[in-house]
């Protein structure tokens, strides 16, 4: 369980542009949840992602994983327990190294990076049967740099990187934003596939609203650091499109658009 | 032997000591990313720790050794100075070559000091009833060669380990390097400390083949080992089976070539820095390599 208590998150401090972004915010998200959130640029959105990840830090409240408080631990410390794959592909991968090299440091996630030899001869076999599951046929390009691979090919790399090793959370920011829209189907359904059978509680940013209405078991609208539609189970399946982008109107027309 | 002969001989040699240093900026130029102007003050003090311990009668191939770690100490202060203190990584590498200039001399007590008459890893006793007179004037070479080549395999074989790995994902992505739960900081000073290691253990075999100790050498060190790591790399940019490692250490050779002829074409010993200089600026135009390089992953 990740809960958030209370968080307040002022840029800007002491300033005349000081903005405040949460101010008590909370939110709890229970085990094998798949959150999707979406809202306007500005609503706090990735803000929220960072501050679970704590590449950017609060001001005040907590930060729990299954009761463990987070909030002043680093974000490298962090990241035992969760996974995040970024908006531009190029973030979870090495370029200059092969996909061999990049599966491996992926693999050794959590463990020591000693003088051993970095590749293990004897995992070939299982990163290309990892890769195989990606179907770009990747398996057969174990020895290319991984900076000569497509968006697209990246990105899905990226995704088998984070969820190779056991981790408790997955975190998507905006993670097809950058693809074309085919890719991005296909990197949607590699998610969904991926999130169901490692059962990985999820947290999905994205602006693609009918992804957002499609996958995952519960919907998140944020709208100036508040959460302002939160639905889940039942009332998320009846939940549409239209039903999201009436709310945005509704916003825009009370900020005077 | 002939006259050219020699000169070639001297030439390689020259190419070779630097090489070491290459390979050290090496890891914190292209691998790190990472411009560290550190190394001129991390090349005398390997030379300043030799010319002490040698006088102090210590077996010159252990002086090697200490001088490795006492530069792996510099770079590993050059990293706390960049990442915990959060300090440019160019001005970090100017407050270390800075501080370590009056270090050096007083490590060393004086801005030059000879061991003409000691052994050396060059010349002792051993050496001398074991090498038959006529390989004599190949043998400083022979022995660089060993050392070099040892040096080489020895950063191949650590850029291959996990820890190597994580080393080069730091230059090319730090971000993964987080994600692997793993502090970005610490591999860079890792990558300081081993860089820096090479370079004064080039300042500690420098000092052996020559002789003395002179804090000077240091000046521009950085500057000579960039341009061999821009050569190298850049004319075997395109040679497929070409590690890097042997780029630098050819690109070293063709470098010190390049300065012995602007000698021969009568340039002077004072005029070396200048020469150093307009080399490596002409290196940089026509390999393109000037303007900071825009990562390829963004």
């Amino acid at each position: 369980m990740l809960e958030l208590q209370n968080i307040n998150k002022y840029y800007n401090p002491g300033t005349v542009n000081e903005m405040c972004l949460f101010h008590n915010f909370n939110l709890i998200i229970q085990d094998g949840e798949f959150v999707s959130v979406v809202g306007s640029n500005g609503s706090g959105k990735t803000s929220m992602l960072n501050i679970i990840c704590g590449s950017i830090a609060i001001d005040q409240g907590n930060i729990k994983i299954n009761d463990l408080d987070i909030a002043n631990m680093p974000e490298f410390k962090r990241q035992r327990r969760i996974g995040r794959v970024y908006q531009n592909p190029a973030m979870g991968t090495c370029p200059t190294m092969t996909i061999l090299e990049n599966m491996s440091l992926a693999d050794n996630k959590g463990k020591v990076f000693n003088l051993q030899i970095g590749t293990d001869k004897k995992k070939f076999k299982f990163y290309r049967e990892n890769l195989r599951t990606l179907n770009l046929g990747l398996e057969d390009k174990l020895e290319i740099p991984v900076g000569s691979l497509s968006g697209g090919q990246r990105q899905a790399m990226a995704l088998l990187m984070v969820t190779m090793t056991p981790i408790e959370f997955l975190i998507l920011d905006e993670h097809t934003a950058a693809l074309d829209p085919k890719t991005a189907e296909l990197i949607m359904e590699l998610t969904d596939k991926v999130v169901k059978e490692k059962k990985i509680t999820t947290i999905m940013v994205t602006h693609n609203l009918r992804y957002a209405v499609e996958y995952g078991n519960r919907l998140i609208m944020m709208h100036q650091g508040e959460i302002i539609i939160d639905k889940s189970g039942n009332s998320k399946t009846d939940f549409h499109i239209d039903d999201i982008l009436d709310k945005f109107n509704e916003i825009s027309i009370e900020c005077g658009n | 032997m002939s006259y050219i002969a020699t000169i070639i001989i001297g030439i390689l040699e020259e190419g070779l000591v630097y090489a070491i240093l290459a390979l050290g900026i090496y890891i914190t130029y292209k691998i790190l990313d990472f411009p560290d102007l550190s190394v001129d003050g991390t090349f005398p003090l390997g030379g300043a720790v030799t010319v002490v311990l040698i006088i102090a009668g210590i077996n010159p191939i252990l002086t090697l050794f200490i001088s490795f770690l006492a530069g792996a100490v510099a770079g590993i202060l050059t990293g706390i100075i960049h990442v915990k203190l959060k300090v440019r990584d160019l001005l970090s590498g100017i407050i270390m070559m800075t501080a370590l200039y009056s270090i050096n001399l007083r490590i060393a007590g004086r801005a030059n000091v000879p061991i003409f008459s000691k052994e050396t890893i060059f010349e002792n006793k051993t050496l001398d009833s074991l090498v038959p007179e006529s390989f004599q004037p190949f043998l400083v070479l022979a022995i660089l060669l060993i050392i070099v080549a040892f040096m080489k395999l020895l950063l191949d074989l650590y850029l291959r380990t996990k820890s190597g790995y994580l080393l080069r994902a730091v230059g090319d992505n730090d971000t993964l390097v987080t994600s692997l739960a793993k502090d970005k900081g610490t591999v860079k000073i890792i990558g300081l400390a081993v860089a820096n290691a090479f370079v004064a253990l080039a300042g500690s075999v420098y000092a052996q083949k020559s002789g003395f100790f002179e804090i000077s050498t240091g000046t521009g060190a950085m500057v000579i080992g960039l341009a061999s790591v821009i050569i190298g790399t850049n004319l075997f940019k395109k040679v497929p089976y070409v590690k890097a490692t042997t780029a630098v250490i050819v690109g070293s050779i063709l470098y010190k070539t390049c300065v012995a002829a602007a000698i021969s074409l009568g340039m002077e010993t004072s005029d070396m820095k200048l020469v150093t200089a307009v080399l490596f600026l002409i290196i940089l135009i026509m390999s393109g390599d000037r303007k900071r390089r825009v990562k390829k992953s963004a």
